[in-house]
Formats: C-alpha cells, sequence, structure tokens
C-alpha cells in the first residue's frame, strides 16, 4: 500500500510540475486567421516574410470566429493566442468586453497611416471586404443590375442564396424594395422597416436556399443549384482565378465591413505582437496582399502601389465603393438576438 | 494480501479475525478505487463539471449588479409601482459614470438590452452624455432630460429584473415565456416566440431519423445474423465503412447526389420520369435522408449483437408447432430482439437531438434543430445564459425521456415481451 500512495503521489507531483512548466514556458507569437485561400496568402506575404526579416518565432492558426470563442480564451485563462483577426462586430463586443489590449498605434506607424474607418481603439484595420451580388455570366444572358433584379423572378428565374439569418439579409431586402443604400439602417431601425423588409422577403421565399459559411456560395453557384447569391467578393476573385470560373459581381448596392487585427488582452508576447502588426500595415506588404487575394487594405499609401487592373477589382476602388454601405455594427449588436429569433419564426412559416 | 500474510505477520498480534477481514476488505476497495480513479476524475472534469457550468450559466446572474452595483441596492426596496424615488437615480448616474471609467458599461448593456431592445443605447448614451455628477437633488431630472427612457417605469423594472444574484429570465425565455412588468409570467410576444417550435421540431426529426433506421436497419441486421460468417463478414464491411467515413465527407456527399443537378436528379430527368428538378436538399427531406444515412450503422450493430443470440431453432419449434411465419415471427423472434430495438432506438434517437452540421449544410432555414440556436448563441451572439438554458431544457427533456424509455423496455423484458 504504502509503495502505492508514494507512486500516486510521485505521479501527482510530476503532473502538477509538468502543468506548471508548460505555463511558465514562453510560447512563440501566434497569430489567428480565417483560414483558407485568404491565410494562404497571408502566409506568403505577411506570415513567412516577417519571420525572415524579423527573426521572431511565430506560428499561425486559423478559426472560424465568433465572440464567445474570444471570451473563453482570455477569461478562461487560456489565452494560447496573441494576435487575431477578428469581424467588426467582434471588435466591437471584445472592445467594449475588455478582451484586447489597447492599440498603442505609435508602434505601428501611427493613425495617420491609415484609412478612417479601420482605427480603432482596440485593433487595426485589416482588411476591407464586400458582400455583392454574385452570379455566373455562362449561365445568365442578362447580367443582374443590382438587389432590385435579385427579387425579380419573371426576369431572371430560378433560386437564389442568402446568408442565414438577419444580418445582410435585411439589408439587401429594403435595397431591393427601393430604399436608397445610405438611409437602410434608418429605415432598419423602425418596426414598419423591419415589416417590409420581411415583406419583401416574402415575395422569393420559394426560391431561397441559406448558406452558413463564405465557401458555400461559389459553390451553390458552380453546381447550378442557384442562379444568384450574397457572397464575398474575394471568394468570386478566387474562383474565377484558380477554378477558371466566369463568375460576375455587381458592386451597386454590396455591403463593406473591415477585419481587424486585435492583440488579446495578458498576452505575453506583446512586443512581437506589434512588430508583425507593423510589418503587416506597411503599404508594400498590404499592397502585394491585395495583388494575391481581391480585399482592400487599410493602409492609405497601399491602394496607389498597385496596378489599374488589379484596383478595378477591390472593393476599395473608387468607382466600387461609391454605392456600397458599411455594415452597421452599432446597429446590430443592439438587435441580432430579437431579429435573430424574428427571422427564424418568418423563415419556420 | 494474500492468506499466507494473514498466518504470518498478523498471527502474532491479537487482532480479532473479523477486524482483520475488514482490514483487508478495506484495502481491496482502495485499490479498486485507484484503478477507476484517474477515469472518475476525467469524467468530472470533462462531463459533470462542464455540465454544472452549463446549468449554472442558465440562472447566473450577477452581471448587472456587478456594473451598477449602488443602483440595484438602491432599487431593492422599491415596490415598482410609481417611478422609483431621486435616491436610485442618484445611485444611477455615480454608478455609470463609474463604469464608464472602467469601461464596463458594455456589459451590463448587453444583459439589459435580453430583456428590453435598445437599452445599449439608452445606457451608453445617457453615459456619455452625463457630463459631471448631478447636483444633489436634481438627477431624476437630468436623466430624464437626457433620455426620455428613464422617465418610463417599465425602464426601471427592466433593471430590477436583471439585479439578480440569479434569474429565471433565460430558463423562461428557452420556453417561450416572459415575465412583465408586474412581474406575473406572460406569453413572449408572437415573433420572439420560436424555441418551442425548434423543439418540438428537434424531436421530431429525431423520432421520424430512429423509425427511419428502424425499418432500414432491422432487415440488414437480420441479414447480417443469419448469413453464413463470409459473406456476413463482407457485408459487415460495407456497414462499418461509412460508420469509420467522417461525418463531414457523407453530408457533403448528400449534397452531390440531392442538388437539383445531382446524380439523382440528373438520374430521374434522362430516364424521363420528371421534367423539372425535384427539390431533394435544403429542405426535411434532405436532412431526414442525410441523418438517417448517418446514423444507421448505431441502429445496426445493436440489433445485430441481439440476432446474433437468438437459436434458430426457437422459429423452427415454432413452425413444427403449427405457427404460420407471421405468428411465429411476432409471438417468438420479435420479442427477443426488442433489447436490440430498445438499445438502437435509445442511441439513434439521442445521438439525433443534438445533430448540428447535417442539418445545418443539407436543411433549409426552418429545419435548424436546436443545436443550431446554442451555438449561434455561444458563439456568435454570445448570449450563454440564452445558450445555457436551451442546453439545460434538451438535457431535462433528452434525462426524461430516458427514463421513460428504462421503464418501458424493463416492463417488456420481464415478461420477454409477451402477455403471459
Amino acid at each position: 500500500m504504502m509503495k502505492r500512495n508514494i507512486a500516486l503521489g510521485f505521479a501527482a507531483a510530476f503532473t502538477a510540475s509538468a502543468a506548471l512548466a508548460t505555463v511558465a514556458q514562453a510560447r512563440d507569437l501566434t497569430v489567428v486567421s480565417w483560414g483558407g485561400a485568404y491565410q494562404d496568402a497571408q502566409k506568403k506575404v505577411y506570415f513567412e516574410p516577417f519571420k525572415k526579416a524579423s527573426g521572431v518565432a511565430m506560428n499561425d492558426e486559423s478559426w472560424d470566429g465568433g465572440i464567445g470563442v474570444l471570451r473563453a480564451k482570455v477569461q478562461g485563462g487560456a489565452a494560447t493566442w496573441d494576435v487575431v483577426q477578428v469581424e467588426s462586430d467582434e471588435l466591437a463586443v471584445g472592445c467594449d468586453e475588455g478582451l484586447f489590449e489597447k492599440m498603442d498605434y505609435t508602434k505601428i506607424g501611427g493613425e495617420a497611416a491609415y484609412i478612417k474607418p479601420s482605427v480603432n481603439p482596440c485593433g487595426v484595420g485589416a482588411i476591407l471586404y464586400d458582400f455583392v451580388l454574385g452570379y455566373d455570366k455562362d449561365k445568365l444572358k442578362d447580367a443582374p443590375k443590382g438587389w432590385a433584379d435579385f427579387f425579380d423572378t419573371k426576369k431572371i428565374p430560378g433560386k437564389r442564396a442568402l446568408r442565414q439569418g438577419p444580418k445582410t439579409t435585411l439589408e439587401i431586402a429594403l435595397m431591393a424594395d427601393g430604399v436608397p443604400p445610405k438611409d437602410v439602417y434608418k429605415v432598419l431601425a423602425t418596426d414598419e422597416g423591419v415589416e417590409r423588409a420581411f415583406k419583401k422577403l416574402d415575395t422569393i421565399k420559394g426560391d431561397l436556399v441559406w448558406w452558413k459559411a463564405g465557401a458555400q456560395p461559389p459553390q451553390l453557384l458552380a453546381s447550378g443549384e442557384v442562379v444568384m447569391t450574397s457572397v464575398y467578393n474575394g471568394r468570386i476573385d478566387t474562383a474565377n482565378k484558380n477554378e477558371k470560373k466566369n463568375f460576375g459581381m455587381v458592386w451597386d448596392g454590396a455591403l463593406f465591413t473591415l477585419d481587424s487585427w486585435v492583440i488579446l488582452k495578458g498576452s505575453p508576447n506583446k512586443d512581437a505582437a506589434y512588430k508583425f502588426l507593423d510589418f503587416a500595415g506597411k503599404a508594400e506588404n498590404q499592397s502585394k496582399l491585395s495583388e494575391n487575394i481581391a480585399y482592400g487594405t487599410s493602409n492609405k499609401d497601399a491602394a496607389g502601389l498597385l496596378q489599374p487592373a488589379v484596383l478595378k477589382d477591390l472593393p476599395t476602388a473608387p468607382d466600387n465603393i461609391k454605392n456600397a454601405i458599411e455594415i452597421n455594427v452599432a446597429f446590430w449588436l443592439e438587435n441580432i438576438d430579437k431579429l435573430t429569433e424574428r427571422f427564424n419564426k418568418w423563415a419556420a412559416k | 494480501m494474500t492468506t499466507a500474510s494473514l498466518t504470518g505477520a498478523d498471527a502474532t498480534t491479537n487482532v480479532p479475525l473479523k477486524r482483520r477481514l475488514k482490514r483487508a476488505e478495506r484495502a481491496r476497495q482502495l485499490k479498486a478505487f485507484a484503478l477507476v480513479g484517474p477515469l472518475l476524475l476525467f469524467l468530472l472534469f470533462t462531463f459533470a463539471g462542464p455540465i454544472a457550468g452549463m446549468l449554472w450559466h442558465a440562472v447566473d446572474d450577477r452581471e448587472v449588479r456587478q456594473v451598477l452595483p449602488q443602483t440595484v441596492a438602491a432599487l431593492a426596496g422599491w415596490d415598482g409601482k410609481d417611478l422609483p424615488d431621486e435616491k436610485a437615480y442618484a445611485a444611477l448616474a455615480s454608478d455609470l459614470q463609474a463604469a464608464r471609467a472602467a469601461g464596463t458599461i458594455a456589459i451590463a448593456a448587453k444583459r439589459l438590452n435580453y430583456a428590453q431592445n435598445g437599452f445599449r443605447t439608452i445606457l451608453f448614451s445617457t453615459a456619455r452624455n452625463l457630463k459631471a455628477a448631478p447636483e444633489a437633488g436634481t438627477a431624476k431630472e437630468t436623466l430624464g432630460k437626457i433620455n426620455p427612457a428613464w422617465r418610463e417605469r417599465s425602464t426601471w423594472t427592466t433593471i430590477k429584473g436583471a439585479s439578480g444574484p440569479i434569474t429565471s429570465f433565460y430558463l423562461l425565455g428557452a420556453l417561450d415565456l416572459v415575465r412583465n412588468a408586474d412581474g406575473a409570467i406572460v406569453a413572449a410576444p408572437p415573433d420572439q416566440a420560436i424555441y418551442r417550435e425548434v423543439f418540438a421540431r428537434t424531436f421530431l426529426i429525431s423520432l421520424g431519423v430512429t423509425a427511419l433506421c428502424l425499418m432500414l436497419g432491422f432487415p440488414v441486421a437480420y441479414l447480417l445474423a443469419t448469413l453464413p460468417a463470409g459473406r456476413s463478414n463482407l457485408l459487415m464491411i460495407f456497414v462499418l465503412l461509412p460508420f469509420w467515413t467522417s461525418l463531414l465527407v457523407r453530408t457533403c456527399a448528400w449534397i452531390v447526389l440531392l442538388q437539383s443537378k445531382g446524380v439523382v436528379n440528373d438520374s430521374l430527368h434522362w430516364l424521363g420520369i420528371i421534367d423539372e428538378p425535384l427539390r431533394l436538399i435544403y429542405n426535411r427531406f434532405g436532412v431526414c435522408v442525410a441523418m438517417t444515412h448517418v446514423l444507421l450503422p448505431f441502429m445496426i450493430l445493436p440489433l445485430y449483437s441481439s440476432m446474433k443470440a437468438i437459436s434458430p431453432a426457437y422459429m423452427r419449434a415454432a413452425a413444427s408447432l403449427g405457427a404460420p411465419p407471421l405468428t411465429a415471427f411476432l409471438r417468438i423472434y420479435l420479442p427477443q430482439t426488442l433489447p436490440g430495438i430498445g438499445a438502437g432506438s435509445l442511441l439513434v434517437f439521442i445521438l439525433a437531438l443534438g445533430y448540428y452540421i447535417t442539418p445545418a449544410l443539407v436543411g433549409g432555414a426552418a429545419d435548424q434543430m436546436i443545436s443550431y440556436f446554442i451555438a449561434l448563441y455561444t458563439t456568435e451572439t454570445a448570449n450563454w445564459g440564452l445558450a445555457s438554458a436551451l442546453g439545460a431544457v434538451l438535457l431535462l427533456a433528452t434525462v426524461l425521456l430516458a427514463l421513460v424509455y428504462g421503464k418501458l423496455v424493463q416492463g417488456q423484458q420481464v415478461t420477454g415481451g409477451m402477455k403471459n
């Protein structure tokens, strides 16, 4: 018996000390992004060159988003990530909840270097991208002009796809119903506006398919399951480049949003994190990203370094952003729960 | 401990045999416990702990009292009939200023916004416009001027209702109920009452999939159990192969098969059976088909093992005593497979209840099961209270069903399923 107790005690002591050792052990800088073609591009123009240039040891992981994930990481005390790319609503909520370090712009080239929407006390803009109307040029003779055509099943028969949930769906419905892009959120903030959006959605309810992940819309188009879909502009571009598709986009009435880099609260690698963000914030590095994947970037001078041929397919090109609206984070923070319930009620009818 | 040691070392001491036996027994118990100890710890940490945490999150309501402590204290004695007194307004003003400095307003705003849409804006704009602490006696007036919501009784009942430390708010919400301004429990407004329907949908789909699995799995299991070993092993591999394939791969395969220009529709079109493609996916049909396929092995394997144990002599005996085949099957064979049917059905049903990926990929907006909403509130909107409450209701319903099932099956097994 005695012997076994000693053995057990030893085992317990050993695991405890091992656990302590891993906590105390400094880990490499860990940068987390969205995976897929986008992260491959980032590896090429940010991660690998940064490792070479700075000698900082870093590794990258990917995630699917969700403020709950970050909250669990920070509050659970197991923050194994340092720099994370987040969507705009995650940035706002996480900033309010104190999940991120305050961004020190003096270490990343100063606020003046970045376009205005990308400067935030808790993070710095990484990319700007759009939800656009996407369609297959090979299958549609008459290209749709905007969201009104998306809802016109007489003119363009067939199924269409939208992102499941109220966000982006209600804005699109209102624009299709003739609300000018700049007034969308004003209208949506009223009960009548919400009614109006759902009434518009009713008109094509039988022809709607709902997608949940960004990879789905290009697949739905490619398989001929739908004739039009809302889609991230970068995905259309990737499908055209890598899979020789002939997909088209409508920039009019696009909804744009920004993703930002944040540093998780309590990161042990803050200095390395700032070094990385400084590197990823430089115009010459950002312009290389846009050459690899069709996203706009946050440095003011990055667009100027691009070939016109590349620029014309970017969300940040003057013609493309003219009639686009920014997805209103504050509105959705306030209304997402209620409108999600409302949306699902409508869907189940 | 061997008998030799009992006669050796212990015999010299005058310890009574009974006590020595007890000691030996205790040593054995300790040994047994030491063997299961690691597993027990593992289960506590990975299973019981998180479930307890989830149940706690469903009632935990300390966010508002953390951020607005003075306001909560001032409202403790408020009867809720008229507007609260000046003291409460002053407390709120002071709380808001402190919270703004500490950057904690969002925590309270999020919680209050669940109960009253728009509260987020009320709280943030009030804090922003409250430049300095209002002079003594003017807090009520000042706050009312900044935002007229502070002149409404309902604004204050919302704060009082969220003052914790525990709440029924989320659990009621998971059952489509709310408390009104007077604290009575009433039905939620119709455009927000969705969860009962989602629970019903979840149970219905699970039940349907279980029935389909039983109908398809029973003959297959019978075939497996009665074929000679060589051929039955080959068939068994066909059952197990999909079982070992990733769930995601099998679900995506169904997308390829069922989509409007997919294998099934194209074949039917080529055969001239249909002109227009059938809608086989992104609806309830697709969900049931894909889930049945994914869960089928869980039905076949328990059925197979119970059928393997049934001697063919029973059926021959029944036939020789003059029972027609159907009677023999119903009275002799079927009752003996009941444990397998029960185990398989329960396994499939409970697994189906928690399905998330398959309905998400092949279902429409009206086919999302409860896990979809739990995941949505956990990761996307971070409404952990509601997510936990939905999880708690699902857990309770599942446990109840399992208990009822246990009672039913026990009764069956005692009599072998036959009425004596």
